[in-house]
């Protein structure tokens, strides 16, 4: 038996510190419901989804009650869509994202991943007509989520795919006006997008996957910060160390749940994905980690160096832990859905640039972001590039999932409600660079050495 | 397979009575109990053994949490495994 202290300390994780499993993810193939009739196809692949991951939700939950850990949300994540619409005669893949969301309401998850295309170095016919389907797709279903790969270090940044995009995201946030331009929140820009990540909106099953495997996400936040506030007077050093220890239990927590209901599903155990994932609730937030670490508000001098030494110890507690860790694995910096950014940007403490710099030393990037409406799409074009340079640059993920929310302007605030909680519009640069993203092609893969 | 019941609360008369009744009533047996009162603040943990359960997992988390609720105090029941899990390298 664990000893008195491990099993109050546990119950007081969950309890009092929001300590959860946030997600576990299925991911499916859908590579074998390719067919030259589109609507052949759709039926594969709602057949497919509803047939393994019908136990999803149902095994989810009996295991949540059995270990006393909730297990937030239920998802499925899926092969790139434009991969498998490609061979069909479609012109418009709009009815794969209502089969997915149909599937999804089936089984009874929140959310499905994969209305993706990868193009970093180029596009296919499939990628085409997907990436034109986005805005159409995000505003007419639910749970449908949708990625791009723009980029990637090995290939460099595939401008034309910035350029569209940014009218994409214009065009879906025109299409959700009613509902503070949310469908921007269900898509993300991705450099270097990795192929097994659980957390939405970038979640896709990589065609190197498994015919099926199970994911997870862990968080804990809260759990972090606790921690922390108990060595006041801790030293870097210490600091670090009291952080892997932190990552290491939430991350042994993540590998019990996440072996447990893949064995029950009967399909392999994927990944463990360790990331901090605030949520809009007090007490869960990656803000008041960096606040605790003793800055006066997130988004002040210092914040990047806090931010890469607690995204580094997380990395470092959580690959003692298991031996599957994957995805991105580190610390999310989403604004809307952190109570302590959202209290930081309102007050004036982080600014646009301050969180671009942030996202070179942590996962992810510019993340659930609200701007204003008027943003033209060459400028959230710039953004998408800069998040990428930054990506292919360093060697990491990036991803950019910015709301120009039609209709608000800076001093409002958008509301989306859940999870996905609310946002100030944050000002952007006003200084025009539809000369640069107009050019066209492709930037360079980058040099690997010469690293200075 | 065993499950560890934590019992936090204030402390009164009958707590011990009242959760092992439940236990027993459901043939399941106890094979550790640690318990501590500070400032009159109740904390029990019990290591349970589940092997000859007479009902479900989830009808015994009910009956707990059910007399938790009746006597003010909060009686959770999980599987051994998690603690042993991110406690144990």
């Amino acid at each position: 038996m664990a000893m008195f202290k491990d099993v109050l300390e546990t119950v007081r994780m969950i309890e009092k510190e929001r300590l959860d499993i946030r997600t576990i993810t299925m991911g499916i193939s859908l590579l074998d419901c390719i067919d030259s009739s589109g609507a052949k196809s759709r039926q594969k692949i709602y057949e497919k989804i509803t047939r393994l991951a019908e136990n999803l939700v149902k095994e989810g939950e009996r295991i949540e009650n059995e270990l006393g850990i909730p297990i937030v949300n239920k998802r499925i994540s899926v092969t790139p869509i434009a991969l498998i619409a490609g061979s069909s005669d479609d012109l418009n893949y709009v009815e794969y994202a209502k089969i997915l969301d149909a599937a999804a309401a089936t089984v009874g998850i929140n959310f499905i991943g994969g209305f993706s295309a990868l193009v970093p170095k180029g596009f296919t016919k499939g990628d085409r007509i997907l990436i034109d389907s986005i805005p159409e797709a995000l505003a007419t279903t639910n749970c449908v989520c949708s990625s791009v790969n723009l980029g990637s270090s090995k290939a460099g940044i595939n401008m034309d795919a910035v350029k569209r995009l940014g009218e994409v995201i214009k065009e879906t946030a025109y299409l959700t006006r009613d509902a503070d331009s949310i469908g921007c929140a269900k898509f993300v820009a991705f450099a270097n997008a990795v192929e097994d990540n659980p957390f939405m909106a970038g979640a896709f099953h990589g065609v190197g996957e498994a015919e099926s495997v199970l994911n997870v996400g862990v968080s804990g936040p809260g759990v972090v910060k606790r921690a922390l506030e108990k060595a006041q007077d801790a030293s870097f050093g210490e600091m670090a160390e009291i952080i892997k220890k932190t990552a290491f239990k939430i991350t042994r927590a993540g590998h019990l749940v996440g072996t447990t209901v893949a064995e029950r599903l009967n399909v392999p155990f994927g990944i463990l994905d360790l990331s901090l994932a605030p949520t809009p609730e007090v007490g869960d937030s990656v803000a008041r980690i960096l606040e605790e670490m003793g800055l006066e508000h997130c988004g002040t001098h210092g914040t990047t160096a806090a931010l890469a030494m607690l995204n580094d110890a997380v990395k470092k507690g959580g690959i003692m832990a298991s031996t599957s860790v994957g995805g991105f694995s580190g610390a999310f910096i989403p604004v809307s859905e952190d109570e302590g950014m959202i209290e930081a940007v309102e007050c004036g403490a982080l600014t646009f640039d301050k969180l671009e710099a942030m996202t070179s030393v942590c996962s992810v990037g510019i993340d659930m972001v609200a701007i204003p409406g008027d943003t033209p799409a060459s400028t959230i074009s710039g953004i998408l590039a800069d998040e990428a340079a930054i990506g292919v640059i360093n060697n990491k993920t990036t991803g950019v999932r910015i709301i120009p929310v039609y209709g608000k302007d800076v001093g409002d605030t958008a509301e989306f409600g859940g999870l996905l909680g609310r946002a100030p519009i944050m000002p952007v640069n006003k200084n025009d660079c539809s000369v640069f993203v107009n050019r066209g092609g492709q930037i360079p893969a980058p040099i690997h050495s010469f690293k200075n | 397979m065993r499950a560890v019941v934590t019992v936090i609360g204030k402390d009164r008369t009958g707590i011990i009575y009242n959760v092992s009744k439940i236990l027993a009533e459901n043939d399941v047996n106890i094979e550790d109990i640690s318990q501590t009162v500070m400032h009159d603040f109740f904390t029990m943990i019990m290591l349970v053994d589940m092997t000859n359960m007479s009902v479900d997992f989830n009808v015994l988390k009910s009956a707990l949490e059910k007399a938790g609720e009746t006597i003010g105090m909060s009686i959770r029941i999980q599987h051994e495994d998690l603690f042993n899990a991110m406690h144990t390298i």
